[in-house]
């Protein structure tokens, strides 16, 4: 579903990503992890082209998205991302800001939207707050809702650049129940994050980056009892 | 004390219909300010460089010189040039219109600046077209945070706008000089005109609060 081929990202004089090539399977659930500044944010964020890659292609469904021509937007509406620090519209309510892409990038009704979006919160349990505005929620309510939002365009594929790392430990759990929930629903899922015990147990394969280079990629079990590289082994007795 | 408010009753409501003429012409120019403004805020902030200069140029100009030049060269210079006789309340209109704009981008540019670059990647990562982003997302957000400049800019103009009294422009301001040179007395008219422009303003500052705290409700 996703290829990447050779993919590089240069920062001014910056070599972010040196070279990444991976595949990733339709209903895959890949967690990517890694040393803070390896490069797994840049990698997460070419693949719906927020960044644009220096070099090398990346292909969706066989469709070579790296070329000019391509409309980013086409692209972009069928892969759903999730921010660290959650980005909902602070002007608009809950439901408002779940119903707002459908009605406005696929020309739902808002009848229709509306239908959609209470469905979508009532699977995030977000219900109660569909009229409240965002700076009336919890950090993890609102990536709830941000969740939510994302899949409101009903994508083929969902992004998650560290939904957790802005919350308060008391409520990583919630968000990252949801997560599981549509990893069991077979949601193609890319996440970057540090939840190790997450990865371990929802993550169908594991990509570790160090210095913008794809060190490893293995299933989790194999990962965390026996990684192969030295790089690896000392990242992991740091985080573990 | 040589003060006799008795003798400008005849000329009130002369002086009176000055406010029409003001706020009249006012509002024309701050809607014609606010939305070429809104136009060339978004021209400085696009990559396209033309747009920016063109922006960053007609800033400059309107910024560099005096208000009331600018109203002259409007009235009274440039129909030396096409022969074309514009109305006192045309020129005004446009010297005040083009001139907030100057301002009022720089207000709105810097109010789009300061919305957070997150926003922008949220609306990018739904597939949202970049004007319906400015539109419903970013601009909204944007004249949230800059409503007080903004308001302050209103209040501004609305003072400022006795200099078309200079071009003969019946406004409150030139009523009320009218006023006092038939009285041969000057105090009166000009402090009745005085509180009239303070109540003006003071009732835009209420406006100004009012919707503030409307737009304040999802906070």
């Amino acid at each position: 579903m996703i290829k990447t081929e050779n993919i590089k990202k240069v920062f001014g004089k910056n070599e972010v990503l040196k070279g990444i090539s991976t595949t990733i399977d339709k209903g895959e659930v890949v967690t990517v992890i890694g040393p803070s500044g390896s490069g797994k944010s840049t990698f997460l964020r070419c693949l719906n082209l927020l960044e644009e890659p220096t070099s090398g292609h990346i292909y969706i469904n066989g469709e070579a998205i790296t070329d000019r021509a391509v409309n980013k937007m086409e692209v972009r509406k069928n892969i759903g991302m999730v921010f660290q620090h959650f980005h909902l519209f602070p002007h608009m309510t809950v439901l408002e800001n779940v119903t707002y892409a459908p009605q406005k990038v696929k020309g739902m009704s808002k009848k229709e939207a509306e239908q959609t979006g209470k469905n979508l919160l009532a699977r995030v349990g977000m219900t109660d707050k569909e009229k409240a505005y965002p700076n009336r929620l919890s950090g993890g309510q609102k990536q709830r809702v941000a969740i939510a939002r994302a899949l409101a365009m009903e994508p083929e594929m969902m992004l998650f650049d560290e939904p957790t790392s802005a919350l308060d430990p008391e409520m990583v759990k919630e968000v990252l129940d949801v997560m599981k929930g549509l990893a069991e629903t077979g949601m193609t899922m890319v996440i970057v994050t540090h939840e190790m015990n997450f990865a371990k147990e929802v993550a169908d394969r594991v990509l570790f980056l160090d210095e913008g280079v794809l060190m490893e990629e293995t299933d989790p079990i194999t990962f965390f009892s026996n990684p192969s590289t030295t790089r690896a082994q000392r990242f992991l007795k740091k985080v573990l | 004390m040589n003060l006799d408010f008795s003798q400008i009753v005849p000329y009130i409501p002369f002086i009176l219909e000055g406010i029409g003429a003001t706020l009249k012409f006012v509002s024309v120019s701050i809607l014609a300010g606010f939305i070429l403004g809104t136009i060339l805020a978004i021209f400085k902030i696009t990559g396209f460089w033309p747009l920016k200069l063109f922006a960053d140029v007609y800033t400059s100009i309107f910024r560099g010189t005096p208000l009331i030049l600018q109203l002259m060269i409007i009235y009274l210079a440039i129909p030396q040039l096409t022969g074309y006789d514009i109305s006192a309340f045309l020129s005004a209109v446009l010297a005040f219109g083009l001139n907030s704009a100057a301002y009022i981008s720089e207000i709105i540019r810097a109010g789009i600046m300061a919305v957070d670059k997150g926003q922008t990647e949220a609306a990018k990562a739904l597939g949202v077209p970049y004007r319906t982003m400015m539109l419903h997302i970013i601009l909204p957000q944007a004249f949230k945070n800059i409503l007080p400049a903004l308001m302050n800019e209103f209040i501004t103009l609305t003072k400022e706008s006795a200099l078309v009294s200079t071009i003969g422009y019946l406004d409150l301001m030139r009523r009320a000089q009218i006023a006092g040179a038939d009285l041969y007395r000057n105090f009166e008219p000009l402090f009745f005109a005085g509180v009239i422009y303070w109540v003006m303003v003071t009732i835009l500052t209420l406006i100004g609060r009012y919707v503030e705290r409307r737009m304040r409700q999802s906070d």
